[in-house]
């Protein structure tokens, strides 16, 4: 028990450390750092002085962002620190900074000597991009209430409030497990073989399984837990946010990390929604509610009242 | 086996009016709230549904003698996908502007609960006649949610119907924003409910 504890930790600080190299990678040897400063900057370090007649003149520079290599940015200014080694440039309009833009600086001179044409991209820092897409998928663009999907289960699940959780809980494993597994197959099979039409069939395919593979696993490996939860194993097939996970992972051409984020916000946003609505429901029976409302219908009244209140945090954008 | 006694026009006004598959049986209400905030969405989803649950019935209803009973979900769902996949592929090719404006919910068909309800509860016990006539009620009556939903919404949100302007200012614009779904799904199946038991009070009058 202790080794595999051991080997872990071990493992997760080596994901760590990949995870952080993959984000902050240099791609030029004279340039050390780039980053966004406010909503309108960039701010480029070089490894040493650069010539100020070349730092000043924006021609040098050009800016677009990822999807969009026709569209160059527009740079009104360049600022050079006193040391000369850090820039500053200024843009006309706002960055979208959530999206990641490619700087290219043409010959950047150094005391007299060129270095080179230097291609870099410039994102925000990684973990705060993937707590964003969590943090987004799980409160700011909820899957039940701003996007309305898996309401089947949604309104079949929230009468109790210990059901609730247990649909959560097993719906954001298996949810994880399914769209990384969709991930993959998409990334290494769909794509190369150009099946991408296919997607379909086989994502419907691989959540019935998953949910099957989730099963008979659990059924093996902890029963007390089977029991607990292996009722509402089925009911997640009928969970149209199931299907809808993978086809945006497909639609946005996410990679693994921010698919695993994608999965799981996904799934706790399910369990809040769930757990939110059933705390409402568990009140509601002890209400004197029109007989004609009775059920559903008062139930869907709530809903859209809950809607609206997390249309609140729409548009908001965190880091 | 066994086989239904409604007439084709039974089963056919059954699944616009007392089955309604969004108002009477609760089932795919997503749609019912995320899309049906114009006319014209709830048609051309309605007949994506249509077609979808008239191919995926017949195609069941015909091979249902060769499903072992033990597949037959996956089987369902698999025949699902595929018509899905043509109905998806054929909207992107010819309607490209309504496709992107019904967004996931034409891939997410597969995941309705109704298509799939009606294929183990009718076509795969009943014959090709009747489960052709008992896809088109439903369909039909899902597009007739839909259409409904969305008449109310466009005209109380934006003031116009299929794009018209009718009204000529715009009376609440709150029905726009997809949470009024929700709660106006929420009024019309209390509607529905409350005709219902109008219905069932006149008819005892009068028997007794």
């Amino acid at each position: 028990m202790k080794n595999f504890t051991r080997h872990h930790i071990l493992m997760g600080a080596f994901l760590i450390v990949a995870l952080f190299l993959a984000g902050c990678a240099p791609e030029h040897r004279f340039v050390k750092k780039v980053g966004f400063k406010d909503t309108d900057k960039i701010v480029i370090t070089f490894a040493g002085p650069v010539d100020e007649t070349w730092a000043k003149d924006v021609a040098n520079y050009s800016v677009y962002e990822k999807p969009d290599p026709d569209i160059r940015l527009k740079i009104i200014d360049v600022a050079l620190s006193p040391d000369k080694t850090t820039a500053t440039l200024t843009f006309e309009d706002p960055l979208n900074t959530n999206q990641a833009h490619i700087l290219t600086m043409t010959e950047i001179l150094s005391d007299g000597r060129s270095q080179g044409t230097a291609v870099l991209t410039v994102k925000k820092l990684y973990f705060g991009y993937l707590f964003s897409i969590l943090i987004g998928a799980m409160i700011i663009n909820n899957f039940v209430f701003t996007k309305y999907l898996g309401l089947c289960v949604f309104f079949g699940c929230s009468q109790k409030r210990s059901t609730a959780v247990g649909m959560g809980i097993t719906f954001t494993l298996v949810i994880t497990f399914a769209a990384m597994m969709a991930w993959f197959l998409y990334q290494f099979a769909l794509k190369p073989l150009r099946l991408d039409y296919m997607q379909i069939v086989v994502f419907i395919g691989l959540v019935s399984l998953s949910v099957q593979g989730v099963d008979t696993i659990l059924r093996k490996v902890n029963p007390a837990l089977f029991k607990a939860f292996g009722v509402y194993l089925v009911l997640v097939i009928a969970n149209c946010i199931a299907i809808a996970v993978p086809l945006i992972l497909a639609d946005n051409e996410y990679n693994a990390w921010e698919s695993l984020m994608l999965a799981f916000g996904a799934g706790l946003g399910f369990l809040i929604a769930l757990f939110l609505m059933a705390c409402v429901r568990e009140k509601l029976d002890l209400a004197n509610v029109p007989p004609t409302f009775k059920g559903m219908p008062i139930a869907f009244v709530m809903a859209g009242l809950f809607a609206l209140a997390f249309l609140g945090f729409s548009g908001m954008s965190i880091y | 086996m066994a086989v239904t006694k409604k007439t084709n026009t039974q089963l056919f006004v059954d699944g616009i009016l007392t089955e309604n598959p969004i108002f009477r049986l609760a089932l795919s209400m997503c749609p019912a709230v995320g899309i049906s905030t114009t006319v014209m969405n709830g048609i051309l989803l309605g007949i994506a549904v249509l077609f979808v649950q008239v191919f995926s019935s017949c195609t069941i209803s015909l091979i249902k003698d060769h499903i072992h009973p033990r597949i037959r979900i996956p089987t369902y769902t698999l025949t699902i996908a595929m018509w899905v996949t043509v109905i998806d592929l054929v909207l992107a090719a010819y309607m490209p502007v309504a496709y992107k404006a019904m967004g996931i919910f034409v891939k997410l068909i597969v995941a309705f609960a109704i298509i799939t309800m009606r294929l183990e509860m009718f076509a795969s016990k009943n014959n090709l006649g009747p489960s052709f006539w008992d896809g088109i009620g439903m369909g039909l009556g899902f597009m007739f949610a839909m259409m409904t939903l969305g008449f109310v919404r466009e005209l109380l949100g934006m003031g116009t119907l299929l794009g018209y302007d009718i009204l000529g200012f715009k009376p609440l614009l709150y029905f726009v924003l997809p949470c009024a779904g929700f709660i106006l799904v929420g009024l019309m199946m209390g509607m529905f409910n409350w005709i219902e038991v109008v219905y069932n009070r006149r008819k005892r009058v009068k028997e007794l």
